[in-house]
């Protein structure tokens, strides 16, 4: 029984999942929305829980047991039930119940510090810093990629010299066939083994779809048997 | 256009009434007028069509039109309709010159319309003829994914065909995929070096098939590191993926016996931010210091940032993803690449169930049918082209 259900609702969610695609009447796409928007957000809102949950057990187990880097922990808390508070009465633009905005005394300067304030200042520039730190790791990955140890490694040294020479603007004004040679590196070759592969991942991806709808493929309910 | 002659005639006559003798000043404007009129006459476009959008969920219609011979002139065309039981045509869209189609999306099904279309230049509008009555409908059936229907049917049967073989008991080739005979050996090294395997099911939801796939792999590794007790982490960034991942663990270990040995703390949820969860797991292998890495899953810029991370602690690193953008920096960054499909087979490949294989198989005949298809296709566009065949 544990394992029936949750196969008899793939099944019968996988079949529906797939008639609208066939079917675009507007009572099956209307049904269709309604479950995609409503019911889904509804479970998404509570696995959240469960999520938070997660965060809040594990660190407070490193803090129990004194791991390494345990008073990283107390960061994370804290920021966590800060952040709690001022979405929750805050609102998200100074507009809750709790005051998240202040002039400072002796000044017009107003101090936000409501969720979209927290958001723009502190996620994005971390999130942008992180991202950032992929110019340094494409470096290195390149320095490692492009050594000519076999003859496809070179092709693949030659190709990419190419490219990259044919992108500075003095070197295409001066060389315009190689801008055309590596215009066709992108999109003949290049586009060749994209579609091959994406072809494989289409069929591969349907493969695996009816393998669970089926109930053939288990392993997502954490075994065969 | 009969209107057109009538306003014409109609001006002619007023021009032969007006007197020369008495009123020369005022018979020389209206001629400059008339002669301007006429240098700026537009022909207005013909044969407006508006039918029924096909394959639709209805509350649309299409219209089309022959463009006006004077189009290059024009500013554009202005669409109007009128409505079954209304008093007049209501402008509902403006397109510009050389266009001759045009989409209403907001119609009621069932309701009667009737179209025509202005050719507009500066203030001048000269209307066509109205078009047919027409109404939307919502469909039943999307002919055009009928081909989509037939292949997905044939490789349905194909599927199941070859797993029914396969209970059968027929034998299945499969090929060797490195990096999964590689998984035995990346568990082994790390039970003997005495550190954990990390384990990240991709970035992605669980509408991803990749994620869905990455568990499956999940499986299978839980199973290993329970047999040999090793450590497992499994960051996620998603909060219903983590608890898949955690059931599939947990049952992992149930199912080898050693449900003991289970760290319900193994499993947890991250953070959501993609790039906050990107420094969660470069902190988590630089700290842990895993011996071995797997990333099976959907992945999007991150992942070059933490396949380089794990490169750089010295981990044997294994990925597996579908994302065609970010094969490239794991296969750069990573001991063994999973490529695309290789990431699908990888529960069949590990688990050697017969019926996950079948399915395999089956899955391979679908893409020798497609190889055909494609073979077959650039074979008769390239005789279609055959010089010899303009002779006939």
């Amino acid at each position: 029984m544990k394992r029936r259900i949750p196969l008899a609702i793939v099944f019968i969610f996988g079949v529906l999942g797939a008639i609208p695609f066939l079917i675009p009447h507007r009572i099956i796409q209307n049904a269709d929305n309604e479950f995609r928007s409503s019911i889904l957000r509804i479970i998404v809102a509570f696995s959240l829980v469960l999520g938070v949950g997660s965060i809040i057990r594990h660190h407070f187990q490193k803090i129990r047991r004194k791991k390494e880097n345990w008073q990283y922990s107390y960061i994370t808390l804290i920021a966590l039930v800060i952040s709690a508070i001022i979405g929750l009465f805050g609102g998200i633009d100074a507009r809750g119940m709790l005051p998240t905005q202040f002039t400072v005394p002796f000044t017009e300067y107003v101090f936000r510090f409501d969720i979209q304030t927290l958001y723009t200042n502190i996620m994005v520039p971390l999130a942008a810093t992180m991202f950032s730190l992929l110019a340094f790791f494409m470096t290195s990955a390149a320095y490692r990629a492009f050594r000519a140890r076999n003859v496809e490694a070179t092709i693949l040294l030659l190709s990419a010299f190419v490219v990259m020479l044919a992108a500075v603007p003095l070197v295409s004004s001066f060389f315009p066939k190689l801008s055309a040679f590596s215009e066709w590196i992108l999109t003949v070759p290049n586009t060749a083994a994209k579609r091959g592969l994406l072809f494989g991942i289409a069929l591969g991806s349907m493969a695996t779809s009816l393998k669970i709808i089926l109930g053939i493929e288990r392993g997502w309910l954490g075994g065969t048997s | 256009m009969i209107t057109s002659i009538l306003i014409v005639f109609t001006q002619l006559e007023i021009f032969r009434k007006i007197s020369w003798k008495k009123n020369r000043f005022m018979k020389t404007t209206f001629l400059l007028i008339f002669l301007t009129g006429l240098s700026f006459a537009i022909s207005p476009p013909t044969d407006v069509r508006a039918w029924d959008s096909p394959n639709d969920a209805g509350g649309s219609i299409n219209i089309a039109w022959r463009i006006s011979p004077d189009d290059p002139m024009l500013d554009g065309y202005e669409i109007s309709r009128l409505a079954e039981g209304a008093a007049d045509y209501e402008p509902i869209g403006f397109i510009g010159k050389t266009r001759n189609s045009y989409t209403d999306e907001e119609t009621r099904d069932g309701v009667k319309y009737q179209y025509r279309v202005a050719a507009v230049k500066d203030t001048i509008m000269v209307y066509s003829e109205p078009s047919n009555y027409v109404q939307s409908s919502s469909q039943w059936f999307n002919t055009d994914r009928i081909n989509v229907l037939v292949f997905a049917t044939l490789f349905i049967f194909l599927i199941l065909w070859f797993t029914s073989r396969a209970k059968k008991g027929m034998s299945l080739f499969i090929r060797k995929i490195a990096g999964l005979d590689a998984v035995e050996e990346a568990v082994g090294r790390a039970t003997e070096m005495g550190r954990p395997i990390l384990y990240i099911p991709g970035l992605s939801t669980m509408a991803d098939v990749a994620t869905i796939a990455g568990l499956n792999i999940l499986g299978e590794v839980a199973k290993k590191t329970a047999q040999y007790d090793t450590k497992i982490i499994v960051p996620n960034r998603d909060p219903i993926v983590y608890t898949v991942a955690r059931e599939v663990v947990k049952e992992s270990y149930t199912q080898v016996g050693r449900p003991d040995a289970f760290n319900p703390d193994s499993v947890f949820f991250v953070t959501d931010s993609q790039f906050a969860f990107a420094a969660a797991v470069d902190g988590i292998m630089t700290r842990e210091k895993p011996a071995t890495n797997f990333f099976m899953g959907y992945f999007w810029a991150e992942s070059l940032i933490i396949a380089e991370t794990g490169a750089s602690t010295g981990a044997i690193q294994i990925a597996g993803s579908d994302a065609v953008m970010q094969l490239p920096f794991f296969i750069t960054a990573c001991d063994y690449t999973l490529i695309g499909e290789e990431l699908y087979a990888a529960s069949a490949y590990l688990s050697r169930e017969p019926l996950l294989l079948g399915a395999l198989k089956g899955q391979d005949y679908g893409k020798a049918v497609i190889i055909g298809v494609l073979l077959a296709a650039t074979l008769l566009a390239l005789i279609a082209n055959l010089p010899v065949l303009r002779l006939f």
